[in-house]
């Protein structure tokens, strides 16, 4: 029975930054890790916010294998065949540190991350699947993780921190969450696209290491809460869609999550950007959409959650991710310094993780987007109706006609009174300024 | 919505081709099959991004081909009688580009 002073469970991006910043602070920390390296299980969509990145390892990007820094930014409603977008191309997000915006393939970038922990002095074992935790009395005190040559193989420590990721197993055995249920997780699929290098800057306007990164909504997923994406890698592209689960479940004529993407990609807009590519990879993964509402005890006696398994994630427009993962992962890692002398790890102690989370932008984040995807999910009109009048609104002021343009402003006016509510959507449009963007 | 077939157009069991694995020794999935009988919705047989569970006639059962699971987690949150657990000792997907 191997004993450690801390347990990180996954390398992903918290557990790799909670056991990057306790090895430097030089505690004995093992990550032990599933995949067969770090990263070896692990998708995301493709974007990297790196604030945190950059204050644990300044400039990383000069050396990490990063695919492009973002660029160009790309929000659009797909409407039946049409699309209408706001592009956003700012020469601010041009300069390092690039607004802290990188778009990387996980299972490279976190093999990178983790030999940093390594160098730092972290012990990172992989290829090890942690079933259980291991307790005594109503403490956690290790946990269980069978290899092939011992299958009751136990691995003890002080403390143990569980950033197992979106499908969060063991935190429901460790009774700080419900089991998942459908509303609480999206389903999200990713084809890797090769192209060449030139066609890709030709195709998005980019030179050198830019990158651009395309968001699209309504009917990239028709019908149902969701979104679809295209980001630019070095010389392939990421193009994905995700749905919350519960939407396909309510639907009529379910389609799978493969059918909404080659859907996606058949789209008359998003064709001509991936045509001619060769598919590298097709990959899977959950997406917590718990919300600040929902989210989960974070801490209990001697165990604590960070990253998706805690549920941070900001389902608003800006999709933050992988900064409040790593943002978690390092306060986790302070708490434990912080009670270190005293090697009380006690629920009353991991108190201080909550309230670190607290005064940061994660739970603040959180909490200033809690009501977004309940405002979609009880205003269908958002995604059903309001593009599509949106699209009639362009399409009739843009036509080129005889008739005179005051004819056209009043039947357009009459067109949207008839379509929409000005009362409600201004209700909707205030209650997604206060709770949920 | 019409569908052009591109260059890039792949069916579901080529997309999974491209997925690198450590093959599984044994089933990470078991179901309870009492379950599914009278199960109306079948939740499993389209919410998985692999397609892993079909609803075999004759058995009156729901087959899951396990091998093919990229190991996302989705049926365990869509259905009950799923049992899903982590594959042990590295098995399962290799993602090598996402």
């Amino acid at each position: 029975m191997a004993e450690c002073e801390v347990i990180i469970v996954g390398a992903g991006p918290a557990g790799i930054a909670c056991g990057y910043v306790l090895a430097k602070a030089g505690v004995d920390v093992v990550i032990l890790e599933r995949g067969q390296y770090p990263g070896a299980k692990n998708m995301f969509g493709g974007i990297f916010y790196a604030d945190q990145m950059c204050e644990l390892i300044p400039e990383f990007y000069t050396e990490a294998p990063v695919e492009r820094f973002v660029a160009k930014k790309h929000y659009s409603l797909l409407i039946n065949d049409s699309e209408i977008s706001l592009n956003l191309d700012l020469e601010e997000h041009k300069k390092p540190p690039y607004n802290h915006s990188y778009i990387v393939k996980r299972s490279v970038f976190d093999k990178w991350f983790a030999e940093k922990a390594k160098a730092e002095g972290a012990t990172i074992v992989c290829g090890t699947t942690v079933t259980d935790f291991v307790w005594d009395d109503d403490r956690i005190i290790g946990v269980a993780a069978g290899t092939c040559d011992d299958p009751d193989n136990v691995l003890l420590a002080d403390v143990v921190v569980c950033a197992e990721g979106a499908n969060s197993i063991l935190s429901e055995k460790a009774g700080l969450r419900d089991k998942l249920s459908m509303r609480s997780r999206c389903v999200s699929v990713k084809e890797v696209i090769e192209l060449g290098r030139d066609v890709i800057e030709e195709r998005f306007g980019l030179t050198a290491r830019e990158g651009a990164a395309y968001e699209y909504f309504a009917d990239a997923t028709p019908g149902l809460l969701g979104d679809g994406f295209v980001y630019t890698n070095m010389d392939s592209l990421s193009v994905g869609v995700g749905v919350i689960i519960s939407e396909i479940y309510g639907c009529e004529n379910p389609p799978s999550p493969n059918q909404l993407l080659e859907r996606f990609k058949n789209h008359p807009c998003i064709r001509p950007l991936v045509k001619g590519g060769k598919t590298l990879e097709y990959s899977a993964h959950m997406i917590p959409m718990d919300g600040y509402k929902n989210l989960p005890k974070f801490y209990g006696n001697g165990l604590m959650l960070a990253g998706d398994a805690a549920g941070f994630v900001n389902n608003s427009i800006c999709h933050e991710g992988v900064n409040m993962a790593m943002a978690s992962g390092i306060m986790a890692a302070e708490t434990i310094l912080e009670n270190r002398d005293k090697r009380r790890y006690d629920a009353g102690a991991l108190r201080r993780y909550e309230y670190r989370l607290k005064n940061s932008f994660v739970l603040q984040n959180m909490k200033s987007s809690r009501d977004f995807i309940d405002i979609l999910r009880t205003n269908k009109e958002l995604i059903n109706d309001y593009p599509h009048i949106v699209k009639d609104v362009i399409t009739n002021y843009f036509k080129v006609s005889n008739v005179p343009r005051s004819t056209t402003k009043s039947n357009i006016v009459r067109m949207i009174r008839g379509r929409m509510s000005f009362t409600k959507a201004a209700r909707t449009f205030a209650a997604m300024l206060k709770g949920g963007i | 919505m019409i569908i052009v077939k591109e260059k890039n157009q792949l069916s579901l069991e080529d997309k999974l081709f491209t997925v690198r694995r450590k093959p599984l020794s044994r089933s990470h999935i078991t179901i309870n099959n009492q379950l599914c009988n009278d199960c109306l919705n079948r939740i499993c047989t389209y919410i998985c991004p692999a397609e892993v569970y079909v609803w075999d006639e004759d058995a009156q059962k729901i087959e899951a081909r396990y091998e093919n699971c990229l190991e996302c987690g989705a049926c365990r949150v869509a259905c009950e009688a799923i049992e899903w657990v982590n594959p042990a000792w590295g098995e399962g997907i290799v993602y090598k580009n996402s």
